[in-house]
């Protein structure tokens, strides 16, 4: 556990499903080290093409009582991948330094088999360039020294209007990523299988307010002490009145 | 699953290939203690060869079908110590180069004498090349169905009943399939084989359709809810996220309804094992070539459409994240 894991921790509370994080992936990997993200069709009736991220919708409940969750998903970086054993070539890998599992594309054969030992859909083969594709947590970014440090982040992160994605090492009980899953309840996907994803969620919530009556006209609610509303009603007793 | 031609015909082609070397095998150390008459010749032992090597060609060449990138296929021996598929692609090669010199160890006469065991009990070098081809092609079937079998998230597959029922399934159309060459070339041994192929097209059967008994009683251990993370009773999917297609939408839906689904089971439960049963039982007090080649035509066929029912069937928990368009 020693080792870093970089991961980033994505806020469901926050995200308003704006894409904007899909298009900015597409954008800087499909010029970067990973590229080409290769569209095929792309203005025509039946466009497809390869995606690192991508941005979906869900509602939950029961009409009227719904909420609408927007649900980004891209590779979870997962500590114990199920794709990289299974890969016949090795193209397939974790990084020992940081956690993030990668495809050498000079490797790979496109075989597809580490995209059915995916539960969770983060792996696709790039149709042009014939090799398995996936997010790379921008990792010919995060590490570039002639960026200024704030740009050292996945494009994702940057592209972020709500900043409800996070992006550390999650092993460092100290980032911002590690605090909010500590103290925002944040979760990892299909817990069921094992994996272990490093990428985690931060949930819905609802923030309630709870007032009591007294609590409006008790001596120490400032309104009272400077003579402004909520008085009580002039008969009423107070707590001065108590008497101690 | 989107059931590929290719996965299809490798895993069918040598499947009858290692079944019909394992028939071989069992011919000759039936004949090497006397449970069966000398051959008159090589031609049964050599043209058996050739035509399991050739099953096994086919498969290898269905199989570079399945590969974005050919060219590099001599890469996947590398993760031989975590990967199935590695260990599928040096086996197979091993078993090839095995059964080629089985059959021209045959053309030659046997080869040299190994051991002596005793009076007209000769161990010659073919009789050693075909246990360790036989061994090789159990190592086969083994690898194969455990890339599939290893895959937890697949429940459909993740059983042992998988390595099992490819084991039955090749043997069973690899027997058929020699019973109707030795029909043709040595109708003596049809007997053995035949009921062999018999015995094996009724264990495959039966294992086959435990599995699908399996299949059917089990409940998806992942859900929308599990899938999002949010424990709530009703979470439906409003959009995947884009409306084109994706690799994701391509290679995990079988596309078929349902109907159509539990017509290949019924076709293949017909076509794999309950016609050739028939046309083996026929067949084999007759020694009839063209029953039996019937038979193998029959069961492959059947076999084919239980290979594309053993894919469309498994349903992988990515398809959660899939379910609608908008």
């Amino acid at each position: 556990m020693s080792r870093r894991q970089l991961a980033l921790v994505i806020d469901l509370n926050v995200c308003v499903g704006c894409h904007a994080c899909v298009t900015s992936c597409k954008e800087w990997n499909g010029s970067g080290a990973a590229g080409p993200m290769s569209d095929q069709n792309p203005y025509g009736a039946d466009p497809s093409g390869t995606f690192f991220n991508r941005v979906q919708t869900f509602e939950v409940g029961e009409f009227p009582f719904t909420e609408t969750v927007h649900f980004p998903k891209s590779c979870l970086h997962c500590e114990d991948p199920p794709c990289v054993p299974v890969c016949p070539t090795g193209a397939s890998y974790k990084r020992a330094e940081d956690g993030i599992v990668l495809v050498d594309y000079d490797k790979c054969i496109g075989c597809k088999y580490c995209s059915w030992a995916c539960p969770y859909g983060a792996r696709e083969l790039d149709e042009k360039q014939k090799v398995m594709k996936k997010c790379t947590l921008c990792v010919d970014r995060i590490y570039d020294t002639r960026l200024p440090e704030a740009d050292r982040r996945p494009a994702c992160v940057m592209a972020c209007p709500t900043s409800a994605r996070l992006f550390g090492d999650i092993h460092d009980p100290q980032s911002d990523a590690s605090r909010a899953i500590r103290e925002n309840g944040g979760y990892a996907l299909m817990p069921e299988w094992g994996t272990q994803p490093a990428n985690h969620y931060l949930p819905r919530r609802t923030t309630r307010m709870r007032i009591h009556q007294d609590e409006l006209v008790r001596s120490d609610n400032p309104l009272r002490v400077e003579g402004h509303l909520p008085k009580p009603a002039d008969d009423a007793a107070t707590l001065e009145d108590a008497g101690f | 699953m989107h059931p590929a031609v290719s996965v299809i015909l490798l895993t069918t082609l040598i499947g009858a290939g290692q079944g019909l070397l394992l028939a071989l095998f069992t011919v000759q150390s039936y004949t090497l203690v006397g449970l069966l008459p000398a051959a008159e010749g090589p031609v049964f032992y050599v043209t058996g060869s050739v035509i399991a090597l050739a099953l096994l060609v086919a498969g290898l060449v269905a199989s570079f079908f399945h590969l974005s990138r050919p060219e590099r296929a001599w890469r996947s021996a590398a993760q031989w110590r975590t990967s199935w598929l590695s260990r599928e692609v040096i086996v197979l090669p091993a078993f090839m180069a095995a059964v080629a010199l089985y059959g021209l160890l045959h053309a030659v006469g046997g080869g040299p004498v190994l051991l002596q065991a005793s009076a007209g009990l000769a161990i010659d070098a073919s009789l050693a090349v075909g246990a360790v081809a036989s061994v090789l092609a159990f190592a086969l079937f083994v690898c194969t169905g455990m890339i599939y079998a290893c895959l937890r998230f697949l429940a459909e597959w993740h059983t042992p009943l998988t390595p099992l029922n490819y084991t039955l399934m090749g043997g069973a159309s690899g027997f058929t399939l020699a019973a109707a060459l030795a029909a043709w070339l040595e109708p003596q041994r049809v007997g053995e084989l035949a009921a062999w192929a018999i015995v094996l097209t009724v264990l495959a059967a039966v294992g086959r359709l435990a599995s699908l008994w399996r299949n059917a009683r089990l409940k998806p251990r992942s859900t929308t809810q599990s899938a999002i993370g949010i424990k709530h009773p009703v979470v439906v999917q409003r959009s995947m996220g884009f409306m084109g297609g994706s690799f994701n939408t391509r290679e995990f839906f079988h596309g078929a309804r349902p109907g159509q689904l539990r017509a290949v089971r019924q076709v293949f439960i017909v076509l794999a094992f309950v016609v050739p049963l028939v046309l083996l039982a026929l067949g084999r007090p007759a020694a009839s070539a063209p029953l039996l080649l019937a038979a193998f035509g029959v069961q492959y066929v059947g076999l084919l459409a239980e290979r594309w029912f053993f894919f469309a069937q498994a349903r992988h928990p990515q398809n959660l994240y899939y379910q609608a368009v908008s």
